[in-house]
């Protein structure tokens, strides 16, 4: 198995480092059914790494993965060259990964600024009694996370909405502050599940140009989940192509889109021919 | 603010920054929220940031005469790159920031301008874009390095590696030079106009120009240190730049910067500005939020607000105006201050309002009339580019909603036989770049310009009254004077109609068509259950009909108050089927009626007007989103208004 790569620099100029993420014969079983069938693929330092499929081919459960809320009955995942044994949520956040989710996940009656605020958790060491009487360390944490906050808020243009409540938001600009708060967690990898699900085509081209500042000014590593191949093509360095819990295709869009089994999976063969 | 003797020396910005910093050294001059937080500069760190901008300008190699194209959104770093310009000898350019790629392309060549200084990304992206077609500019400095790190350097660099550059330049003293030798008559600034009738003009005022016309309008409202403006509109806008450079340093007060344009509103409330200027649009925006939101309200609030908006109407505007009101009134007005006034203008950020105008468009009287009644200092003036903004304006006191005000300090005026507007001033641009023969059109050898604007000077307040465009006005058939315009913008008043086409040029008569808001009269019927399904139908409703009906008749009766226009009363009117439509060629993208289109292609319609049948049958080509065409068939009902005989008429 291949375990280091050289660096390189792509096309657009950004650098392309060795293998961030490593997943090793991946296997998933709930109960009966193998959501995950024997996956192995790795994603690289500084990558938009897109994970497709159609409906149900195990992308999502792929995703929890990698995120370490499942955990394979089967292989292997190694994170920067270690091993990483099964974790709690808040490990995994202390590791450097942030997440958004499929069907939004915010809290719908606090404020963007606090919503977002919430994505800084890891970063606020004070303890729960100098919290509540906002005495030293805190008042200090609470202004630098702010600023931080704040600066990410410029960054996604989302000023015009900083103190509105969440609820109001239409769906759009809700995808928006979820992303602003998993970058608030400054991830070193950041999953994305249908980032542009459900979106009008000018808040794709936009959520698309996030997502490519998001990796060019921070140097974030994505892996992605998205059905909009359009999307996918354009954005992503490489691509694994997931169906029916098999990995069927991993490679440049270029070699994805001529790859004669994810043809298949997408556009369906005839019954004759079907195994 | 008492100003010291040396002022009537001051012949450049740059000299006049330079005074500020000495004078006003450690008084606010510029906000702008970042990061939400306010973040200022004094007049002292402006003066010293702009320095180090002009030293790197002077280091990239911008000399004297040189154009430099300025492109972005309101921001301080932006307004000081313009001083930075004029301190190396150069002139600033500033262009509309949204305009389109190619109009960037027109002014950059037009202009010649070497250099551009641009906000973002997509201002640089635009450059790029035109530069395809033109050779200039040579050299792109820009503000926010946003996205930017990939793109070749060679000709480009963010502005805090200018001043880093211009800091570590050590030519001081022959910045000082150029700066000392400006004088009176070299160009301040270089602005397009927007270009309704053919290319856009490249207007050029000099430093007389614009700080004559500062120092007049700051004592003509009494503007001192103390004011707060609000940066807001397109810097590219001769008013944005009178107000927030040539009004700002002559007085040294402070300009605010929103974070963003989607900001605004909240901005405005936070800042508060003393002094504040929005076009019509604005105001009828803040209105129509607020008596939405009071339509929701509850019972208790909407009662109390009705009552003390009453009270309001009927004291407020003469309290503003310092005429004499009875101490009950002043009384009531006192406890609506509190209850209703007061809490209304802190939301919509007019608490501490001592003057502001409207200018561009005609503003309805009843949204003028909400503005004053609360106690706001709303005032009109009438102005353009040429003229370094000011012609009228109105003084304190003397504020009417249907005219914009007495000649400002230094404007003579003269009206021609025509009704045309002339004025000469100490304002008066010095020419069009490189287009002698408009400047020789516009402006004749002893300093008139033509506005292009027909008007009159009411004889009562002696105020000036504008009609229309003066191309567009008329005469009947019977010799009366035809303003289509005047009425039209009455009728538009009306939040039930969106649009009027008044015809009249040569007939007996004049005739109307009218176009329902499809918003506002959608509204109503749902309130009142009536059905509908299509726009066409809602426009050809009987009880629709109806309420136009009163509206026309309504305008019909205030344009008869006015004997020199009491000829353009409307005798009949149709709504129309559809909306005018840009699409269609029947407006401009700025949403101006082409009225000459509309006349040739419902030809049918204005016969129909005319002849006095009460239906007519019509087929409309129309054009969808998507660029397909189809037809749209329709009968409408053509109504007669009541007409209030005028004098000429009762004696025939």
């Amino acid at each position: 198995m291949k375990t280091s790569y050289e660096p390189y620099v792509t096309a657009d100029g950004r650098k392309i480092g060795d293998a961030m993420m490593d997943m090793r014969n991946i296997t998933l079983r709930f109960g009966g059914v193998e959501a995950i069938k024997d996956i192995s693929f790795d994603i690289r330092e500084g990558e938009i790494r897109a994970i497709i499929g159609p409906n149900g081919a195990g992308k999502s459960s792929m995703l929890n993965v990698i995120s370490g809320f499942y955990n394979p009955q089967v292989g292997e995942v190694w994170f920067k060259g270690e091993r990483r044994p099964p974790m709690k949520p808040y490990q995994v956040s202390r590791l450097g990964i942030a997440r958004t989710f499929q069907n939004i996940a915010l809290f719908e009656g606090m404020s963007v600024l606090d919503n977002i605020m919430t994505g800084r958790l890891r970063h606020m060491k004070a303890g729960l009694l100098k919290q509540a009487v906002w005495f030293g360390q805190a008042e200090k944490e609470e202004t630098e996370n702010r600023e931080a906050v704040e600066r990410i808020i410029d960054f996604l243009e989302i000023q015009a909405i900083r103190k509105t409540p969440v609820g109001r938001l239409p769906y759009g600009l809700k995808k928006r502050v979820e992303l602003a708060r998993a970058l608030a967690a400054e991830p070193k990898l950041l999953l994305l599940d249908e980032p542009m699900a459900g979106m009008n085509v000018e808040e794709k081209e936009d959520m698309s140009r996030f997502i490519l500042d998001v990796n060019d000014e921070f140097g974030t590593t994505i892996a992605l989940i998205e059905h909009d191949m359009g999307v996918v093509m354009d954005l992503s360095d490489r691509v694994v192509v997931m169906d029916y819990g098999r990995k069927i295709g991993d490679g440049t869009p270029d070699e994805v889109r001529n790859n004669q089994d994810v043809i298949d999976a997408y556009l369906g063969v005839p019954h004759g021919e079907m195994e | 603010m008492s100003l010291n003797s040396k002022d009537d020396d001051l012949r450049s910005i740059p000299q006049i920054l330079a005074r500020n910093a000495r004078v006003h050294g450690d008084k606010p001059a510029y906000r702008e929220k970042e990061f939400g937080i306010w973040q200022s500069w004094t007049w002292a760190q402006a003066a010293e940031e702009i320095e180090a901008m002009a030293l790197g300008l002077l280091e990239l190699g911008v000399t004297s005469g040189d154009h430099v194209a300025i492109l972005g959104r309101n921001r301080p770093a932006l307004y000081w790159s313009m001083v930075a310009v004029q301190m190396c000898g150069g002139v600033p350019v500033p262009m509309y920031q949204d305009a389109a790629a190619e109009e960037i392309a027109y002014a950059l060549d037009h202009s010649g301008a070497r250099f551009a200084i641009v906000g973002d990304q997509e201002q640089v992206d635009k450059i790029a874009e035109a530069k395809e077609s033109a050779s200039n500019p040579e050299y792109v400095i820009y503000l926010d390095g946003r996205g930017l790190r990939k793109y070749d350097h060679s000709a480009m660099c963010s502005v805090a590696d200018l001043t880093t550059k211009g800091r570590a330049s050590g030519r001081r003293a022959e910045l000082q030079a150029i700066i000392d030798g400006l004088t009176y008559d070299d160009t301040c600034i270089m602005l397009y106009t927007s270009g309704t009738t053919g290319r856009p003009k490249g207007v050029v005022l000099s430093n007389r120009n614009v700080i004559e016309t500062a120092k007049n309008s700051c004592e003509f409202d009494h503007l001192s240190a103390g004011e707060e403006i609000l940066a807001y509109l397109p810097m590219a806008w001769v008013g944005d730049f009178i107000f927030s450079i040539g009004q700002a340093m002559w007085t040294g007060f402070c300009v605010n910067c929103p974070e963003s344009k989607e900001t605004m509103m909240t901005d405005l409330r936070e800042i508060g500005p003393t002094y504040f200027f929005a076009p019509p649009a604005v105001f009828e925006g803040q209105l129509t939020d607020v008596m939405i939101r009071m339509e929701d309200a509850g019972k208790f609030k909407k009662w109390l607000f009705d009552h003390f908006m009453d009270v309001a109407r009927k004291v407020g505007p003469d309290l503003l105006d310092g005429n004499s009101v009875s101490f009950g009134d002043r009384v009531r007005y006192f406890l609506g201050n509190l209850f209703v006034y007061g809490p209304l203008k802190n939301t919509l950020g007019y608490s501490r309002f001592r003057v502001g105008y409207t200018a561009g468009e005609a503003i309805g009287p009843e949204i003028f009339d909400f503005y004053r009644s609360l106690g706001i200092n709303l005032k009109q003036l009438y102005g353009q580019t040429e003229a370094t903004v000011f012609i009228t304006q109105q003084p304190d006191g003397a504020v009417r909603s249907d005219s914009v005000g007495v000649p400002s300090p230094g404007v003579e005026l003269k009206i021609a036989d025509n009704g045309e507007v002339f004025y000469r001033s100490p304002g008066v641009f010095v020419e069009y770049y490189k287009n002698p023969e408009s400047t020789a059109s516009t402006k004749d050898t002893e300093g008139w310009v033509a506005t292009g604007d027909a008007g009159f000077l009411d004889e009562t307040t002696g105020q000036l009254r504008i009609i229309d465009r003066a191309k567009d006005v008329g005469k009947m058939a019977d010799g009366n004077l035809f303003a289509p315009k005047y009425v039209e913008n009455k009728l538009k008043f009306y939040p039930n109609i969106l649009e009027a086409v008044v015809f009249g040029a040569g007939k007996e008569r004049c005739t109307a068509f009218i176009n329902i808001d499809l918003t506002a009269v959608g509204n109503w019927a749902e309130r009142n259950n009536i059905a509908y399904s299509s726009y066409q139908e809602l426009s050809q409703l009987p009880a629709v009909l109806d309420t136009i009906q009163s509206h026309v008749n309504a305008v019909n009766k205030s344009v008869a108050e006015d004997p020199m226009l009491a000829g353009c009363q409307i005798h009949r009117f149709l709504v129309l089927h559809k909306e005018l439509d840009a699409d269609d060629g029947e407006m401009t993208r700025t949403r101006k009626v082409r009225r000459a289109v509309v006349a040739e292609k419902f030809k049918d319609l204005v016969v129909a007007l005319d002849d006095g049948s009460s239906t007519i049958y019509t087929e409309t080509e129309v054009t969808y989103e998507d660029g397909r065409k189809g037809k749209i068939k329709a009968t409408l009902d053509i109504r007669d208004a009541k007409v209030v005989p005028t004098q000429k008429m009762a004696a025939e």
